[in-house]
């Protein structure tokens, strides 16, 4: 590992400084991701500038359109949030996918940014002995044509077959959260469903914020939708296993008709996947399972697979009525 | 780059210099000779390094020393001296909840930890309800140890000795 110096930021604005000044600077975090890397040698910072000690650790309501938000500070360890009532009663979904994620001792030690930012597990990004685009960028991917099980079905490109690990990223991007950063040259606020980026022929980048800019919060609006909301997640075993493919749905139904529906797919693409093609078929119709079906094929048109992972295309559509059938039959959650 | 931090460890307050790479795993162990906890994988999969830090359960492997100065941290091998051991270690014992023993004391730690955040009320990944009591089921605890593997395949007894420690007896 490369020589590495340390500091511990006194502020945000000081940290942000740190790291857009410096091209070979990192922020640290819970380091869950980030020293894993570093012993992989799949980066080689020059400098880190732990964040993990800044006070943004508070879950704070809000005021939002139509009733109470959620801001959750950039340092809230994925156990705490999962485990905050507040989340637990109205945006249930969020503690469902951080506790179907990691470890209960790897929960306490990441944040909630620092999920959001972890890396794909494409088995060729961690092997530094192996090509890859994402890691080092012009010098091909060996997941085209290699070991393809855990590949995308949509939204892939040439230089780049792989997908987004996050759980946690998967329910916010369903129950449209927004991502508060802190750049050089101020705030600003960006939707989840812009946070990531599908590959393209820059798949070194994994999400559209430029160097230097620190997440300070999430914020979390209220909706029906949220507080009917689950998170299901197929994978090899039953526990500390990263997703095979996951759905994030939330449902407002009047009777049995969807009046809202929010559908994000894990698993199967580059970023978390909102299916909106899937919730505009479903919008006005009765939640049945033949519906949820037609509308998730309807978002799967248009899907790639090798014979490895074509497995996801109907794992992701049953999962998905699965879901909803449960949330409609008031079997999962609260 | 070297920095001074220091650290309690099992009642002992310590003051060293690390290397910024160093882990805090390599430094309990290397710079300071608290072997308790185990270097298994060293990549966060099989928690064998487990201890408690600042009350909660914590790996040690994919954490930098420097970024922890100041922490209070808890071994298995401090939770209670050998003529008064913690009714965790007590049940392990009892139920031969090992056998090479590499694991343990990170299924030690992680088991303190377990009963605590069901004593706090925090769900899990197999909670039916989401905003209800916990109860230690076999599901629950089965859950919530699952980020400590056992190369032995200890589990039946191990299981049974943190379901002992939970209040629910030989059942
Ligand atoms: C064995 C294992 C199993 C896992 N299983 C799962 C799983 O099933 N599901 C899942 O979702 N995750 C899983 N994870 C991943 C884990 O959730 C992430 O590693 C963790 O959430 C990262 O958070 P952190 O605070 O430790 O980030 P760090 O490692 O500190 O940082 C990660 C990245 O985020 C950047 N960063 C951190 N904070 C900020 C900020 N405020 N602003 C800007 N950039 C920032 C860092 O520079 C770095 O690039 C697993 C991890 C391990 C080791
Ligand atoms: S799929 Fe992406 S991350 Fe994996 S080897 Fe190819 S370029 Fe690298
Ligand atoms: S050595 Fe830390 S989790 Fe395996
Ligand atoms: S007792 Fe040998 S690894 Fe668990």
């Amino acid at each position: 590992m490369r020589e590495l110096e340390y500091v511990r930021a006194d502020d945000a604005a000081s940290a942000v400084a740190l790291v857009s000044g410096e091209p070979e600077a990192r922020f640290l975090a819970g380091g869950t991701n980030l020293v894993d890397h570093l012993k992989l040698g799949i980066t080689a910072p020059r400098l880190l500038v732990d964040v993990s000690r800044l006070p943004l650790d508070a879950v704070e309501e809000y005021d939002a359109p139509g009733g109470t938000g959620l801001r959750i500070g950039a340092n809230v360890r994925n156990s705490d949030l999962a485990a905050h009532p507040a989340v637990r009663a109205s945006w249930p979904a969020v503690s469902r996918a951080l506790l179907a994620g990691a470890s209960g001792q790897i929960r306490h030690q990441a944040t909630t940014a620092g999920n959001l930012l972890q890396r794909t597990r494409c088995v060729y990004f961690q092997d530094a002995t192996t090509p890859c685009n994402k890691r080092e960028p012009g010098t091909g991917c060996s997941a085209v044509g290699g070991y393809a099980r855990y590949n995308a079905v949509l939204g892939a490109s040439p230089d780049c077959v792989t997908v987004h690990p996050s759980d946690l990223a998967v329910a916010l991007t369903a129950l449209d959260a927004q991502v508060v950063v802190l750049g050089v040259s101020g705030e600003r606020r960006i939707p989840m469903t812009g946070l990531h980026r599908l590959p393209g022929d820059r798949p070194d980048l994994d999400t559209v914020l430029e160097h230097g800019d620190l997440i300070t919060a999430v914020e979390l609006p209220p909706s029906a939708a949220a507080r009917r909301s689950t998170y299901q997640k197929a994978r090899d075993r039953a526990s500390y296993a990263f997703a095979l493919v996951s759905v994030a749905a939330g449902l407002e139904l009047d009777g049995d008709v969807v009046r809202d529906v929010r559908i994000a797919w894990g698993g199967v693409a580059h970023r978390p996947w909102r299916a909106t093609r899937a919730e505009d078929a479903l919008r006005g119709q009765q939640l049945t399972e033949e519906a949820v079906l037609a509308a998730a094929e309807l978002e799967l048109e248009g899907a790639t697979t090798t014979d490895q992972n074509a497995y996801k295309v109907p794992m992701i559509r049953n999962t998905t009525a699965l879901a909803c059938t449960r949330l409609a039959a008031g079997e999962v959650s609260r | 780059m070297d920095s001074e931090i220091s650290l309690t460890v099992d009642g002992r307050r310590h003051t060293v210099a690390v290397d910024t790479r160093t882990t805090l795993l390599d430094a309990l162990r290397d710079r300071l000779g608290v072997t308790s906890p185990k270097k298994g994988c060293d990549h966060g999969q099989c928690g064998s390094c487990t201890v408690l830090l600042d009350g909660r359960r914590h790996l040690t492997c994919l954490a930098l020393a420097v970024s922890y100065d100041g922490a209070e941290i808890v071994t298995a091998a401090g939770l209670g001296p050998e003529d008064d051991l913690h009714p965790i270690q007590e049940a392990f014992l009892d139920h031969d909840g090992l056998q090479c023993g590499y694991c343990t004391p990170g299924q030690v730690c992680s088991a303190v930890g377990v009963l605590d955040e069901l004593k706090q009320g925090h769900p899990s990944h197999v909670s039916q309800d989401l905003e209800a009591t916990p109860e230690p089921s076999d599901d629950e605890l089965r859950e919530r140890m699952s980020g400590n593997l056992c190369r032995c395949g200890a589990y039946a007894n191990i299981l049974a000795a943190v379901r002992e420690a939970a209040g629910r007896g030989q059942a």
